[in-house]
Order: structure tokens, then sequence, then C-alpha cells
């Protein structure tokens, strides 16, 4: 494992005696690209913050390369940081933005040349230095405040949303650009979003957040194809999430029925979240189903479409290349690997019973250009 | 391309045209008329003998258009940094006198500035000697401070809470400290509300007549003065009077002019 770089113990805060974050720890190693990952308000932001020296924490310490940093102010870390929208200097030109932190550390005229062009040159911005910054694009500008913050060489680049104010395309691209950028400057990334393609895409471990508190950490591959619990199943991709009964190792009913699956550990008859991912469930005729529905909706998306089966108690989602009609009668099938078994959450144990996704997860499901979390 | 409801500046257009074109106008006729109604540039040459008069004017409004602005941009980036409730009282406090009539003001400070006033009493009152302060300029100074410094504080402050939060952040991140962010961020994006401070405490300031007459004791003779006197005084002659007055408002519209030239460039800056 790479060399320990960032760790946060017990970490809280709290504005106005409201919980933002509530005693988070978390690891963050040298070069890694680990992305905070979650709805807004889930305390993503404060903890990026709180790293970059903007918010002291409430409770519990800070620690870089293993020295205390609580009290650290934000020009003395050896972090830099790339702001949601831009900030960048509107009275300076590009090269002076760029050129912002080296004037302050007093780096001599020709090194500050190279170096401001030289990072123009990794955003590709080569021949921009001259032009001013309401002159540029959105993703220009962002470019500018990416070259602003690796020039000065930081060990960690902090993003908060850097893609958020950008259109789908521009983001993709600029999403494989940041994972070139990282891996040529070869320094730690540390990254905010609520993207979870975003998460997925550029991360080396991504940490799911919900309300003040981490959900789970892992790879990105761990975090999609084992998630913790609904919460995590949920954000990460589609689901279906069904409540089920573990009866006992190997075995687990839900929507009515018994299947075979490949998660041990459990109670006998323990009260369980089932997930299962809509391209997990496989159509067939419906005298060959494991379970039987009636098509309710057929949409396409592109690569797949997304159908809508009603079966006795559950309405399931699924992607499939082949579509059937509206009205139609299926037969449902689910491999024992495909069937995700996973603790109920004990978020809210007076009514653990009632607990429906909606109330998992009050926020809305986040669309494109979505970028409001100030937390 | 014609725009539609075009005639809804119809009204303004006629209350220009009535009293802004129109008195202008006649300030113009009047400046170049001599009391016999004919055209003449003889008032402009008179102005020659009251040199002193503009000197001091313009002397005594730069100088408390300068201690407005050494007292209100601290004060309004002070502010500009305190919580919303703290900011709004203060506000309250600054703007609190504005609502009290302004003679009433200005006799005030009358009386703490007599040779027997407040000041001096308390000067006295701890053995200090008594200073003479009334009936100079230095007076007159205080009172155009007093009255105009509201409007110093409130465009500089508008426009530093305006500054977004996180550009401010960048730069304490990209390493600057609290001295640094003020004189590389702060400092030169406040400048366009200290342009409109300048402007706002300068021009009254030029053009005040109350503030000299009541402070100034009649000694300190400025522009204001000099016009009221032509218009009221018992040196009745309105042609002087209007030609003062015109070219007092070139003045300051030269120096506005030239302010805005030095702003525009100001916010232009590129070191490359």
């Amino acid at each position: 494992m790479k060399k320990e770089l960032i760790r946060l113990v017990d970490c809280s805060m709290a504005f106005d005696g409201e919980i933002v974050l509530n005693a988070i720890n978390l690891t963050i190693h040298d070069k890694e690209f680990l992305t905070l990952l979650g709805p807004s308000g889930c305390g993503k932001t404060t903890t990026l913050r709180i790293i970059g020296g903007f918010e002291t924490p409430t409770a519990g310490d800070v620690f870089f390369d293993g020295e205390r940093i609580n009290h650290v102010p934000p020009h003395r870390r050896r972090v830099n940081t790339v702001f949601q929208k831009y900030a960048l200097f509107p009275h300076f030109n590009v090269f002076e933005n760029v050129a912002f932190g080296l004037r302050i550390a007093k780096t001599a005229e020709p090194e500050l040349e190279e170096r401001v062009h030289g990072a123009l040159d990794l955003v590709g911005l080569k021949g921009y230095h001259r032009r001013r910054v309401h002159q540029l694009s959105g993703g220009q500008q962002q470019r500018v405040a990416i070259a602003r913050a690796i020039v000065n060489r930081p060990q960690v680049l902090l993003l908060d949303e850097p893609l958020g104010a950008l259109d789908l395309k521009l983001r993709k691209e600029m999403q494989h650009e940041l994972k070139d950028i990282q891996q040529q400057v070869g320094i730690t990334f540390v990254y905010v979003t609520h993207d979870q393609e975003e998460a997925l895409t550029m991360s080396d471990a991504v940490v799911v957040m919900n309300h003040g508190n981490i959900q789970q950490i892992g790879t990105p591959v761990d975090i999609y194809n084992e998630p913790i619990n609904a919460f995590v199943a949920d954000f990460i991709g589609e689901s279906n999430l069904i409540k089920g009964v573990m009866h006992r190792d190997y075995l687990v009913s839900f929507a009515g029925r018994r299947f075979e699956c490949v998660d041990t550990g459990f109670d006998p008859d323990q009260p369980v979240d089932v997930v299962v991912r809509p391209e997990d469930v496989k159509m067939s005729a419906p005298q060959d189903g494991q379970l039987r529905g009636t098509v309710n909706s057929v949409t396409f998306k592109g690569v797949f479409y997304e159908i809508y089966v009603d079966s006795p108690g559950f309405e399931w989602m699924i992607h499939s290349t082949t579509a059937p009609k509206a009205g139609d009668e299926v037969g449902l099938n689910l491999n024992p690997e495909d069937i995700h078994v996973m603790d109920r959450p004990d978020l809210f144990p007076e009514g653990a019973e009632a607990m429906t996704m909606e109330e998992l997860d009050p926020e809305p499901k986040f669309e494109d250009g979505e970028n409001g979390d100030q937390t | 391309m014609k725009r539609r409801g075009g005639w809804l500046a119809g009204p303004y257009v006629v209350w220009m045209v009535l009293f802004t074109v129109i008195p202008m106008m006649l300030v113009v006729y009047f400046a170049f008329t001599g009391e016999d109604g004919r055209l003449t540039a003889g008032n402009f040459a008179r102005l020659l003998d009251y040199g002193a008069v503009f000197g001091r004017s313009l002397g005594l409004a730069a100088i408390s258009t300068a201690v407005c602005l050494l007292i209100g941009y601290p004060l309004a980036y002070v502010l500009s940094r305190e919580s919303e409730a703290v900011r709004k009282s203060a506000m309250l406090l600054i703007m609190l006198p504005m609502w009290v009539n302004m003679l009433l003001r200005t006799y005030a400070w009358m009386s703490i500035l007599e040779n027997t006033g407040l000041l001096n009493q308390l000067l006295s009152a701890v053995g200090l000697p008594t200073l003479r302060i009334i009936n100079t300029s230095a007076a007159v100074a205080i009172g155009m401070v007093y009255n105009y410094l509201p409007f110093m504080i409130l465009p500089v402050l508008t426009v530093m809470l305006k500054i977004d939060k996180p550009v401010i952040e960048a730069a304490q991140d990209l390493g600057g400290n609290q001295a640094t962010v003020f004189k590389r961020v702060i400092f030169p994006l406040s400048l366009p509300g200290v342009l409109s401070g300048i402007t706002m405490v300068f021009v009254p300031s030029v053009s005040t007549f109350i503030i000299s007459r009541l402070l100034g004791g009649g000694k300190t003779l400025l522009l204001g003065d000099l016009i009221e006197m032509q218009f009221l005084g018992n040196t009745y002659n309105p042609h002087l009077g209007s030609s003062i007055s015109l070219v007092m408002m070139i003045i300051v519209l030269i120096s506005m002019a030239l302010m805005n030239r030095f702003g525009e460039g100001e916010e232009e800056v590129v070191v490359l």
C-alpha cells in the first residue's frame, strides 16, 4: 500500500448546532485519486474544506504527513483547491491568474514564466496566456483554475465539483483529461462530486457519504458490485431494492419466492435488503421465469431499453438491449451471483420495518448540471 | 428596429426637458450675457478675481474627500468581513445622522468646535491648551467629512460585498496571507466602489455653502457661498453666478472624466 498522506480522525463539524459531519475517519494515500461521493448536504464539500483549511472541525483531528494541522491556515498548507465555480481573479489575465501563487512564493521570473506556460500547456491552453478571464468559455475557465492550482506543485489537489457547471460532453472529456493530468503530475487528487459516473470513471478509491457519515470506502468496482447497504446500492447506479429475509447461508427469500444466493454470515431468518442491478434481471418466456410479470412501460435510453415490469408485490426495473411490448407477459430470472444481500442499516431503529427507499434517500436524483452543494 | 413601449419614456423625457435641459440652457444663457442683456464673455473674465475661492473650494473638497476615504475605506473593509447582523446595525448607525436635518447636524458641530465649545471644555478639563477651530478651513473640512462620510462608506462596502467569497478563498489557498489577499485581490476589486465614493463626496463638497457659512464663519468663502451671494446676496448678479456655476460644473465633469479613465485603467490591471 502507498504511503499515507492525510488522515481525518473522528472529524465532526456542526454549523449552528446542525451536525454536518459525524465523526468521520478517513485515510488518503499518496498519489491516490480519491473521490468523495454523495448527495448534496452529505458533508463531502465540508470534508474537502477541512482538508483545505477553510473550516476547522468542531471535534476530531486532521493530520497531514503525520503532523496535526487543525489550525494551520489555508495559505500555509501544501494543498491547492480547484473551486466549484472556478473563482478566477477577474482583474487578472490568464497568465497572472496562473502566476498568482508563484508570485506570492517569490519565484524568479524565468522559472515563473516557464512553469506558468508549462501548466497552461498541460491543461491544453497553450497560447491563451494573454486572454482576459471573462473572454473564456466555462470549460476554458475551469482549465485555468486547474492550471492555477497545479502550477504550485501541491502535494494534494482538492477539486470541488469542478465539472459541475460544464455540459455533458465537455464533462466527459474533462474527466479523462483530469485523470491524465493526475497521472502526469503524480500527486494526490481529492475530488468531490455527486455524480456517481464521474466517481466510478476517475477514482482509485471512492468514499460514499450520506448525512455526514461515511457509508462505504472502496474501489469503484467494489462499490458498484458489493455495495454495503441499500443507500450505496441505490446511489451508485440504478437498482432494484427489495426487502427480504435471509433464512440461512445461500438462501434468501424476497418477492414471494426463495432464491439461491452467494451470501453468507447472516443470522438465521434475519431481515435484509436485497439489491439487484437492472441489467442483471433477465427476461424469458413467462413459463421459463422464476418470477412472472407484466410489462408496464418501455423507454428507449440509447444503448438499452429501460423496462418496468409489474410482478406481484414489486415493480422491477430492467435494462435490456431487446424490448418487449407494454402489456406483454414475461418471465424474470436472477442468477445467484447477481443477488446482493445486505444488512438493513439501523438508521431509523424505531421504525426500521417501515423504512422505504424514500426515507433513506430524501434527496431527488441528481440531474446533469445540478451543482448546489454548498455544505 | 423600433422598440415597443418606447412611449413609456415620454413622461420622463418631458420631465428632463423641463427640469434639466431648459434650466441648463438658462444657466448657459445667463453666463454668456451681461446685465444689459448683450452677449459677452465678460463674466468669465471677472472669474479671474475669484481664483482664490476656486482654489480653496477644490482644495477643501479634495482634502475632505481624502479624509473620507481614509476613514471610510478601512471601515467598509472591516464591515464587509463582519457577520450580517453586525454589519446591518453598523450601517444603521452610519445612516442615522443622515436622517437628521443637515442644518441641525452642522449647528451641533458649531457648539462642539466653538472657542468655548464642548471640545475645548474637554481639552481644558484635562489640562491641554484649547484649539481655535471654529471659523477656520479645518472646521469646514470637519463638517464636510461628517456630512459626506456615509457617501464614501456605502459604495465601497457594496462593491466589497460583491466580491465572490471563493475568489478570496482562492487567493488564500494559493498562499496569500491576509495582507497579500487584500493587496492583490480585495483592493483592486474594490476600486470601482472607491471611484464612485470619491465622486459622491467630492461633488457636494465642492458646491456646499451651508457648511462653510456656519462653520467657516464667512471667512472661508467657497464657490457655493459665492454663487449664493450672486443670487440672494446684496451683490445680486445672476450673470456672474451662472458663469461661476458653469465653470464649476465643467471642472467637476473634467475631474470625474479623469477619475473614470484612471478607474478603467485600474480594472484592466495586466502585470505582463
